[in-house]
Formats: C-alpha cells, sequence, structure tokens
C-alpha cells in the first residue's frame, strides 16, 4: 500500500497533464466562445467530482447515524434496498417518465438511483464503525476543495460570456453557493465543537445538506436560467472530441479527488491516534502527580 | 483583459487552490510528527 500512494500519484500527474493538453491544444475551439469555453474542461469534472464527494459524504453520515444500534441499521439497510428497487423500476412507468425533463432517459436516472444502495453497500463495507466518520469528513473537505473551484472558475468564465460576474437570483448559482456554505459549517462544526456529540450533529446536518445536490443538479432541467442548459444526458450536443476531452479531464480530477481523500483520511486516522495518545498521557501524567496528595493516602500515613 | 486571460486566470487559480490544499495537508501532517515528538519526550 505503501508504494502505491507514489505510482497513483505519478499516474495521476501524468493524466492530469495530458488532460490539461488536450484541454488547450486537442480539443476544437467553441464557435461562440472562442478559447475561453475551455475552462469547461476544469469547471465542470470539478462540479461532478465535488457531488460525488458530497454523495460519498452523505452516504457515509448516514451509515454513521444508522450504525449507532443494530436496529436501526437493519431498517436502514432495508430502505435502501426497496428505495433501490422502486428508484430503478420507477423511471420507466409512464406516469413517471412523463414528468422526467427532455432528454432525460429513464435508464440513466435508474442507473443513477442504483448507484445508492451500490455505495451504502460499499462504504459500509470497507469503511466499518468510526472509520465511516472519517471518510465522512474526509470527503466533505475534498469535497469543498472542488465546489471552491466550481464557484471561482465559473465567475472568471461568466464575466467574458454573458457579461457579469455573478448572476443574482439564479437558482444554480444560488443552490451551488448555498451548497458550499452548508459544507463549510459542516467543517467548522467538526473543527471548532469538541462536544461528545458532534459527530452525531455533523452527520445529520449533512444529511440535510446533502439534499441541496439535486437542487443544484436538476436546476437547469427544471428551471429557466442564466447558467446553460447541460449538454451531455439533456438533449444537446457536443463534438465528440470536446466530450472525450471533459471525460479524460473528469478522469484524471477523479484520481486527483482520490489522492486527497486518501492522504485527509490518513491524516484523519493519525490525528486521531495523536488525540487519543495525548489523551492517555495526560490522565497517566495526571494520576502519577496527584496520587501522593490524595487525602486518602495522608489520611492512612 | 481579453478572453484569453479567463482562461489563464480560471485555469491558475484551479491549481492555486489545489496546491494551497495540499500544502494545508503538508502542515498539518507535520504538525501531528511534532506532536508525536513531544510526546515521545515526555515519556
Amino acid at each position: 500500500m505503501k508504494r502505491a500512494f507514489p505510482i497513483l500519484a505519478v499516474l495521476t500527474t501524468i493524466l492530469l497533464t495530458y488532460a490539461s493538453y488536450r484541454a488547450l491544444k486537442i480539443a476544437p475551439t467553441d464557435a461562440l466562445q472562442g478559447d475561453v469555453y475551455r475552462i469547461i474542461y476544469y469547471h465542470v469534472p470539478s462540479a461532478w467530482t465535488a457531488f460525488l464527494l458530497f454523495f460519498v459524504n452523505f452516504i457515509a453520515s448516514v451509515q454513521y447515524l444508522v450504525g449507532t444500534n443494530s436496529s436501526t441499521k437493519a431498517a436502514g439497510k432495508w430502505i435502501v434496498i426497496v428505495g433501490g428497487v422502486i428508484g430503478a423500476v420507477a423511471p420507466f412507468l409512464p406516469p413517471v417518465e412523463h414528468v422526467l425533463p427532455t432528454g432525460m432517459r429513464p435508464s440513466a436516472v435508474a442507473t443513477t438511483v442504483l448507484l445508492i444502495p451500490a455505495f451504502y453497500f460499499v462504504i459500509g463495507w470497507l469503511f466499518p464503525g468510526e472509520r465511516l466518520d472519517m471518510l465522512a469528513v474526509t470527503a466533505a473537505e475534498v469535497g469543498v476543495v472542488f465546489c471552491t473551484i466550481v464557484l471561482v472558475t465559473g465567475p472568471v468564465w461568466a464575466r467574458p460570456v454573458w457579461g457579469i460576474w455573478w448572476a443574482p437570483g439564479d437558482i444554480r448559482l444560488t443552490s451551488t453557493l448555498v451548497l458550499w456554505l452548508i459544507y463549510v459549517s459542516y467543517l467548522v462544526l467538526r473543527r471548532f465543537s469538541s462536544s461528545a456529540q458532534t459527530q452525531t450533529l455533523a452527520a445529520a446536518l449533512a444529511v440535510f445538506g446533502a439534499l441541496d445536490v439535486p437542487l443544484v443538479y436538476f436546476s437547469i432541467w427544471f428551471f429557466r436560467t442564466q447558467h446553460p442548459q447541460p449538454v451531455i444526458g439533456g438533449g444537446g450536443s457536443m463534438d465528440p472530441r470536446m466530450l472525450e476531452t471533459l471525460l479524460i479531464s473528469w478522469t484524471a480530477f477523479l484520481c486527483l479527488a482520490f489522492l486527497l481523500g486518501w492522504s485527509r483520511f490518513r491524516l484523519e486516522v493519525f490525528r486521531r491516534q495523536v488525540e487519543e495518545a495525548q489523551a492517555l498521557e495526560s490522565l497517566l501524567g495526571a494520576g502519577a502527580s496527584t496520587a501522593p496528595s490524595l487525602p486518602l493516602d495522608r489520611g492512612s500515613k | 483583459m481579453n478572453a484569453t486571460k479567463f482562461l489563464i486566470a480560471a485555469y491558475a487559480a484551479t491549481w492555486l487552490i489545489h496546491g494551497g490544499y495540499i500544502l494545508s495537508l503538508v502542515r498539518r501532517f507535520r504538525k501531528l510528527r511534532q506532536q508525536v515528538k513531544e510526546l515521545g519526550k515526555q515519556k
């Protein structure tokens, strides 16, 4: 495992360099926007990566909350299975299919819904007990980094294309900002609260915060926004070289997110070990220094 | 500022944010290692 990290780091660097080269040199120039559209190769993959990380945080938080006792754990498992089955079948039913926005395929919705139970069980299996909480904080922190990139590159792209840095009241932009604020408050809560209930409170906050993710994602499907409509899966079209570059860029960013997450997870494990050692040390130290001066000891002498 | 400068600004900002985060991770690792050293000295 120790060798895997540097190997993956080298591969990620190569992939990121190749993705950037494709983004700047291979992908064709957009007829309307010119070269500035190339921000898409950093902006969109960062957004997708942030959503995925917040989703991991949501699953880990739910698992952490329901894992407190065996009955809620079993109930959670069955709710996820039943929800997954219903969610996979429902998009093919005519009344539901009718509600789906134009260009959104039922098979795509069903696959996305099926990812929920898949992630739920894989994460529960790979990260048992306290490790779920460590995964949740890791995913939230790395997710905030990627979401920050989305919020910075978005206005830089908007200025030359829309003529404004920010469209006040635009639901996609506002909900993304709210999402970022929710996860920043989650991290602030974890950083500055020393209560025994912090982990549970943070997990509950994460569950509510995750409700904003579908709002951000679907806002451009259901509302008229300044933000453009999706070009993938939304009935839009994209040059194959552009699409290929976008997917390579996303793969590179996913690898980077995995490396950052791996480092952050190790940091969290290390931090907790040091905290435990410090607590034990202070307990032993306090015991050694106060023991001779205990009233009972004096009395017995 | 022409459009290319916006492109450069967006790419530079992305790498600055990632670089900053990696530096913060390194700093936090160093701080923990320092705490482990201090714990070792106390023993």
